[in-house]
């Protein structure tokens, strides 16, 4: 093994220009592959095929219409919007929205249907029409009908009339990606336009298709943004570390070939990046500076200590071979244990990450001797009689180690008491933070005029055209009746309300038969009559399935629930069907509730796998340090970290979605390597025959500088992450960067007094 | 000098009337042999008198589930004014004898009324809107009526075989706003002026639905009505078929069959 990696490094130096070339013609050809790298739209990539949420909410789709959906909202600055001006704002809204590529059907207050019975004839026609002509009567009438229909209150126009929508769908092609962006560029530049015409009006929208164009947007920001802060971040920390121009060049160009080479392959592989997967550059360039920082510290020190440059080299390979070697193949390890997440976005960040640290790996031994082979790099003499200040760190360390092992054992168990405070939630209306045009607008509207979230049923009579049964809508309405009774819920869209509608108006409009039919062949005649007088662009499948076997009830959550609060209302409707209507009991669906269920389901899949790859790498430290004992102790500074971040997280933040699910397994990869540097060494010196304390004092000597050195660049590097506007990436960042500091921390202040504790033999 | 200034003015004169039409003649005999077209094909469908046909509506969306309706259609002839047409529901079973009527006219909302058994009361129904879906399938209501040749402006843009035949490719462009529609494309043959194809594009001017027309036949030697028509909507991916059968022409139908009165009766 020895004598194979001897003929690599001298084959690597004197063959340096070949080496060169040969490496950089191989990151050339898969370079190449970096502009094919997509980017999407399509949140539903969070989901796996076989989530069986995503499943029930598909099917759901499957039966009713797909929903894709534009909420625009029109705020007068004064006033309601019962007024000409508004109405014929939002009247020329409402046509216009028809031009909007791919648009189906456009609903709001002023196309709406009102039907009334005018001495025995009905009268079907669209609340407002040419609201230039409105009279004050008859701007008092729509005032009127709109703040007493249930099917317009809470949902098309606010009640007290201060906001009122215009709700655009749509039908995409196959090309989703493409069609999100064609709608909302065409979308801003009509509002824009909009807003700058009638100036008394403030505009704002949200939706699914918004969504997706955030989720778009937040992955370019954070691949043209976060790429060159963590690129710029690491060149100055390498040269205030290095001191040295060449050497930061060596470590900066291994790091543009890495991240070429990983992005490269992954657009030959024709990835897609969402705005997970968006963090892959940023980690790979973030972890592969470890490895050559490691290699040009020990040459530069050789050079220092009158090696020639050659020899300072080799040797440099030499003496990091070995602990760089079972760093990288831990980190990517644990990067591979993502592939365990129910959320496929991350199978391609822990892949790819793991692809970058080996390449990073391979570049430390093959690009990174060659590049110092030939840069004329020289390092500055060494001064005489400093002393490391680690020496004295250790000893520090090593004097007050019963204050130190008491007082972080209570640190300890008093941080990771927080992690009983955490929430788990993933709100899709809050994975984006205010820096989006959508975050504020949903938030908004979500305010003002409608909850974002709702719950979806589909209640199946069981046979085809039994939807008009009475007995049936009976238990439909009552359903509805009693979602409305919950204060959790908003508005609730049913089709019991229109039946009761057709009814009044085919009595004449007497408020007595607001109810349903009593007869079910009436209720089938009333849905055929629904049917005669359907608008353009919509059919019944909005609401009833196409052999009239199930109907759609929609509730509206009132803002600001979490997710548990939205299961529980999930959960505490489908035991009401359970108990009062055993034939209708269904599932809960919807958008929510997929979202509500998503990291729950990712903490279920990312536990094991967590455990499984902390067991793996905890073996292969036993095997490596040839010690049961140093393994078991290895375990507490590397499991304890992230607990501690949890704990934290918990006194200070409180909720944390899919970022906590994965968190773990990610920083277990990196602050691992830490203790195995710190542990190998202390092994190194007490297999010497040192004693305990002269073994710490060794250790802090080797390794106190590099340890400091590479958690000064992870902390630096993920914390450029919290810069990111999209949740999972800036809570990600934010925990890896507490974690390592926590490593760190209890790397140097924690283990050594346990090992002086436990280590006792002779 | 007079006279130059009077050849001046002539040539002028010569010049806005004859370059404009130099420039337009093609579509100018574009648009009145599009406008012969769609009256020809009107004229020859005139004169059947009334008739009584069967008519199978088939729904079905885009993962193929379908939904069935039978229903009896009648329709009367009624001179200088639109045409008098009944639909009565068969199946399913729940609204058979549901009915509704429609007298359309020319240049004004068509009326309409229905009857609903299960209430066994006529009410007439006024529902604003050419646009509105036709009984929540993929024809609009303005897909289903026979289109009056003055609701449209028309332009011939090309031949082109179809089936058998050879047919006229016709742009219509709908003169109401309130038309879902910015243009029609209508494929007619120029043996009988029959329809094949109509391929309707939406207000931004993407292809929405396409109707294709088949089976053909002759009635009272010279009537062509068709078996099939179906609607697909590219947009949805659902499509209506609409099957014809059972024609019986020129049968005992006068307007009296027509009225509101009439409807209590079908039952």
């Amino acid at each position: 093994m020895k004598a194979i990696l001897n003929n690599f490094t001298d084959a690597s130096l004197a063959h340096r220009w070949w080496f060169l070339g040969g490496v950089l013609v191989v990151v050339g050809a898969l370079s190449l592959g970096v502009p094919k790298v997509g980017i999407t739209s399509d949140h539903f990539v969070l989901f796996s095929d076989d989530n069986p949420q995503l499943q029930t909410f598909e099917q759901f789709e499957d039966t009713y219409v797909e929903t894709n959906r534009v909420l625009i909202a029109v705020s007068p600055k004064q006033g309601t919007i019962y007024t000409k001006e508004a109405l014929a704002f939002i009247e020329y809204l409402t046509e216009d929205a028809w031009l909007v590529p791919h648009a189906t059907r456009v609903d709001s207050l002023v196309n709406f249907d009102h039907s009334e019975a005018i001495d025995g004839d009905l009268f079907v026609a669209p609340l407002v029409e040419n609201a230039a002509d409105l009279t004050d009567s008859d701007v008092e009438r729509i005032q009127d009908i709109a703040q007493n229909s249930r099917e317009l209150v809470d949902r098309l126009v606010s009640e007290d009339g201060s906001i009122a929508a215009v709700v655009i769908n749509f039908v995409f092609p196959e090309e989703r990606d493409a069609a999100v962006i064609e709608v909302t560029d065409y979308l801003r530049t009509f509002i824009a336009s909009a807003q700058e015409e009638f100036t008394s009006f403030d505009l704002y929208t949200t939706g699914d298709v918004v969504l997706q164009r955030t989720f778009f947007d937040a992955t370019q920001a954070d691949m043209f943004t976060l790429i060159p802060i963590v690129f710029l971040v690491i060149v100055v920390l390498t040269f205030a570390l290095l001191r040295s121009l060449f050497a930061t060049l060596a470590v900066t160009l291994l790091v543009i070939c890495t991240i070429n080479v990983t992005m490269g392959l992954a657009g030959w592989l024709s990835t897609i990046l969402n705005p997970v997967t968006a963090g892959i550059p940023v980690i790979v360039m973030t972890l592969a500076i470890a490895d050559s920082i490691h290699i040009v510290t020990s040459t530069l020190a050789n050079m220092r200590e009158g090696m020639e440059k050659r020899s300072a080299i080799k040797e440099a390979l030499h003496s990091n071979a070995f602990p760089v070697t079972v760093t990288s193949l831990t980190t990517a390890l644990a990067f591979l244990s993502l592939n365990a997440s129910d959320s496929p976005p991350f199978h391609v960040l822990g892949n790819f990450v793991a692809f970058g640290v080996i390449m990073a790996w391979v570049l430390s031994f093959t690009l990174l001797p060659a590049l110092l082979a030939v840069l004329p790099l020289r390092a500055l003499p060494k001064k005489e009689g400093t002393r490391s200040p680690f020496e004295n760190f250790a000893n520090f360390v090593i004097s007050r180690r019963y204050w130190l092992l008491g007082g972080g054992v209570l640190v300890i168990l008093l941080t990771i008491s927080g992690v009983f405070r955490l929430e788990f939630t993933d709100n899709w209306t809050q994975y984006f933070d205010k820096r989006y045009k959508f975050r504020t607008d949903s938030d908004f509207i979500a305010e003002n005029l409608t909850g974002l979230e709702s719950w979806e049923f589909s209640l199946d009579s069981g046979q085809d055209g039994n939807v008009t049964d009475v007995e049936f809508l009976a238990k439909v309405e009552a359903f509805s009746s009693w979602l409305r009774e919950q204060e959790e819920v908003g508005y609730v869209q049913t089709f019991t309300d229109t039946m009761k509608r057709l009814n009044m108006n085919m009595n004449n409009d007497d408020e007595s038969f607001y109810r349903l039919p009593d007869d079910s062949t009436l209720a089938a005649q009333y849905l055929l009559l629904y049917e005669f007088s359907l608008p353009f662009g919509r059919d019944l499948t909005d609401q009833i399935d196409i052999a009239k076997a199930a109907t759609r009830v929609t509730a509206a959550a009132q803002d600001g629930m979490t997710a548990d609060e939205l299961k529980a209302v999930a959960s505490r409707a489908e035991d009401w069907l359970k108990e009062n209507a055993p034939s209708l009991a269904t599932e809960t669906t919807g958008f929510t509730i997929v979202f509500a269920h998503l990291s729950e389901r990712n903490i279920d899949s990312m536990l094991l796998a967590t455990v499984i790859a902390m067991g793996l790498i905890s073996m292969l430290l036993v095997i490596l340090l040839k010690s049961l004992t140093m393994g078991f102790i290895s375990l507490l500074p590397n499991y304890v970290p992230a607990a501690l971040t949890f704990g934290v997280w918990g006194h200070f933040v409180g909720s944390v979605g899919l970022a906590g699910s994965v968190m773990t397994a990610i920083a277990f990869g990196i602050i691992v390597d830490d203790t195995t540097h710190f542990l190998s060494k202390y092994q190194l010196a007490r297999r010497r025959g040192e004693s305990p304390e002269s073994a710490i004092r060794f250790t802090f000597n080797r390794v106190g500088r590099a340890l400091w050195t590479t958690t000064v660049v992870l902390a630096c590097g993920f914390i450029v992450f919290s810069l990111s506007g999209f949740a999972v990436t800036w809570m990600l960042g934010m925990m890896l960067t507490i974690t390592v500091i926590f490593a760190l921390i209890a790397d140097f202040l924690f283990l050594p007094p346990l090992l002086l504790a436990i280590d006792r033999r002779k | 000098m007079k006279q130059l200034t009077s050849s001046l003015a002539t040539f002028s004169l010569l010049a806005m009337v004859l370059v404009p039409s130099a420039l337009g003649q093609n579509e100018e005999e574009a648009i009145a042999k599009g406008l012969e077209i769609a009256q020809a094909a009107q004229d020859v469908k005139k004169g059947f008198g009334n008739y009584i046909a069967k008519q199978v509506m088939v729904l079905k969306d885009r993962k193929d589930r379908e939904s069935k309706r039978e229903l009896r259609v009648q329709i009367l002839e009624v001179e200088e004014q639109g045409d008098r047409i009944l639909f009565l529901f068969e199946e399913p079973r729940d609204v058979r004898g549901t009915a509704l009527l429609i007298h359309s006219n020319e240049d004004q909302p068509d009326d309409q009324w229905f009857f609903l058994p299960a209430t066994n009361r006529v009410t007439r129904l006024n529902s604003s809107g050419q646009s509105k879906s036709f009984m929540g399938s993929e024809f609009s209501y303005e897909d289903m009526n026979p289109p009056e040749v003055s609701k449209f402006t028309y332009k011939y843009l090309r031949e082109e075989p179809c089936e058998e035949l050879n047919c006229t490719v016709s742009e219509r462009v709908p003169v109401s706003k309130g038309s879902n529609y910015s243009r029609q494309l209508v494929w007619h043959d120029d043996e009988a002026y029959r329809v094949w194809k109509i391929e309707y594009y939406d207000r931004r001017g993407d292809h929405l639905k396409t109707l294709t027309v088949s089976d053909y036949e002759q009635y009272l030697e010279e009537y062509w009505f068709a078996q099939t028509m179906i609607m697909t909507n590219h947009v949805n991916g659902k499509s209506t078929t609409l099957n014809w059968s059972d024609f019986e022409f020129r049968v005992d139908l006068d307007e009296d069959d027509f009225t509101q009165t009439s409807l209590r009766r079908t039952r």
